[in-house]
């Protein structure tokens, strides 16, 4: 889609819609894995966004919040409700975790909405990350906590029994899906939206069609809105989901 | 877009000579290491932002409005006995107020009435001895009446003897005056 | 003529997307008819209504992915 041949040929027609997620760098010319990029200055935009909501929102310490300090306040017991109630009581020590995961998801894709900006949270390398961090936590709590009970969970034990060796093969499979599917629902979410954003920005330059892509580019951009939000909660809750696994492996 | 072909060295492997993505970017290996890096660094940021400041503080908010909520609600439990108790003390000084008004109100009555018991008896022994006064005058006048009429009847019995041409004998007219009168 | 190709099934893995979508619809419709039968219970289960989108976008997901590697990667 998206040629050197096409933009050469100086068409009326060009897209270009993986450009957006292009990794530049501020300074210089090379990316190593030092270098300060795109990346580095919206990841930056994430501390700050999170900083200026959660911690200095919350600096009066008001008995009667205001609007930031409400907003911090209800993400705090928005995640918190959300943990307890599925990991119960003693999931409540990882609260800073998920909350980590949740806040800068949840922000980062916000920010990625702004027009121009880099979109961290499009990128597998980032998500798979994230992914693989939860993946792990889960796996080495679940094996220090139960010790070798944690197998239990691959063993369905309410299950007959001819058919317990099958399930177990299918519940390993799954369980190793796991990351693959929790890193790339976000990233592939989000890439999603911002490419399909930027195709129909691209049939903007047709002066009769131009209306209509406008009009779609502020309906997509309507429903990236609540998928932004809507991923950050999916993963959030999936870790949780994980989580109680991690904590309690029996079906 | 960049318009302007740049150096291919500079471009590397994922962006073509016009600055345009060759393929997805997200499968661009040579960034890797570089997002892999900021973003761990960003989430230990974060993390040590959120579980050092932030977390506890927005904890100690919730919990501190949590108290002053229950701390509210047992001042308003308490200003409602109070206010019971008050109420209470109101009902019972009312209740007392109003035997001793009563009281009083028997007080006076009493007292009034004695006054007046006291007033009538007076009254009445006045007109009681007003009374006996009366009778006797009157009595008195009574039989000064009779005297009279005795002493007229005679005199006239006497005076019409003798206008009959009669011997007025005076004993003679007095006994029959008195024997008349009896009758 | 293989870049034609690989557009071809970029095209044929989309209609995954669709086939998610259908799934997508499945979970919250019948969420919903069941939402209405019970409202009391239905705020205690979105949790479970987001799980369950999540899983089968999962799926959509991932043929959307496969299209992304056709146009670009192949």
């Amino acid at each position: 889609m998206a040629t050197a041949t096409d933009a050469a040929e100086g068409s009326s027609l060009v897209f270009h819609p993986m450009d957006q997620f292009i990794v530049k760098p501020l300074f210089g010319d090379t990316i190593a894995w030092y270098s300060i990029t795109n990346v580095t200055l919206w990841m930056f935009f994430a501390i700050l966004a999170i900083i200026g909501l959660l911690v200095l929102s919350t600096s009066r310490r008001a008995v009667v919040p205001g609007r930031m300090q409400s907003v911090a306040e209800l993400s705090y017991g928005f995640i918190y409700k959300m943990l307890e109630d599925i990991c119960g009581k003693d999931g409540v020590k990882y609260f800073p975790y998920v909350m980590t995961l949740f806040m800068f998801i949840v922000v980062a894709n916000f920010l990625g909405l702004i027009p121009t900006a880099f979109t961290t949270t499009s990128h597998f390398a980032v998500t798979v990350v994230l992914a693989l961090a939860v993946f792990l936590t889960v796996t080495i709590l679940g094996f220090v906590k139960n010790g070798t009970a944690f197998l239990g969970l691959f063993w369905v034990s309410s299950a007959p029994l001819a058919l317990r060796p099958i399930l177990a093969v299918i519940e390993l499979i799954s369980y190793f899906v796991r990351p693959v599917s929790h890193s790339i629902r976000l990233a592939g979410n989000v890439m999603a939206g911002h490419a399909v954003i930027k195709v129909f920005a691209g049939f903007a330059a047709v002066a009769v069609i131009s209306p209509v892509s406008v009009l779609a580019i502020t309906a997509m951009y309507g429903l990236e809105v609540l998928v932004s939000f809507i991923q950050a909660y999916v993963f959030t809750i999936l870790t949780c989901v994980y989580l109680k696994d991690a904590l309690h492996p029996h079906h | 877009m960049a318009t302007e072909p740049i150096a291919a060295e500079a471009a590397g492997t994922c962006v073509d000579s016009y600055g345009s993505a060759i393929g997805m970017p997200q499968l661009c290996f040579d960034w890797f290491p570089n997002q892999i890096f900021w973003l761990v660094v960003t989430l230990v940021v974060i993390f040590l932002v959120l579980s050092r400041v932030a977390l506890p503080r927005i904890a100690a908010i919730l919990a501190e409005r949590t108290g002053t909520i229950t701390n509210d609600l047992a001042a308003a439990e308490d200003l409602k006995a109070k206010a019971v108790e008050a109420e209470e003390a109101y009902k019972k000084a009312l209740a007392d107020a109003r035997s001793e008004a009563q009281r009083i109100a028997a007080e006076a009555r009493a007292e009034i009435q004695a006054d007046l018991d006291k007033a009538i008896a007076k009254a009445d022994a006045e007109i009681a001895a007003q009374t006996a006064e009366s009778e006797k005058a009157i009595a008195e006048i009574r039989a000064g009446a009779v005297e009279s009429v005795k002493e007229v009847a005679r005199d006239t019995a006497a005076a019409l003897v003798t206008a009959l041409g009669g011997e007025a004998d005076q004993s003679t007219v007095d006994q029959a005056v008195d024997a008349r009168m009896k009758g | 003529m293989e870049g034609d190709l690989a557009h071809i099934g970029a095209g044929l893995a989309a209609i995954g997307s669709g086939a998610a979508a259908i799934g997508v619809g499945n979970v919250a419709g019948n969420f919903l008819a069941g939402a209405l039968r019970n409202p009391s219970a239905a705020a205690s289960q979105t949790a479970t209504l987001f799980i369950g989108i999540a899983f089968a976008e999962a799926l959509g997901i991932f043929s959307f992915l496969v299209a992304l590697l056709l146009m670009f990667a192949v």
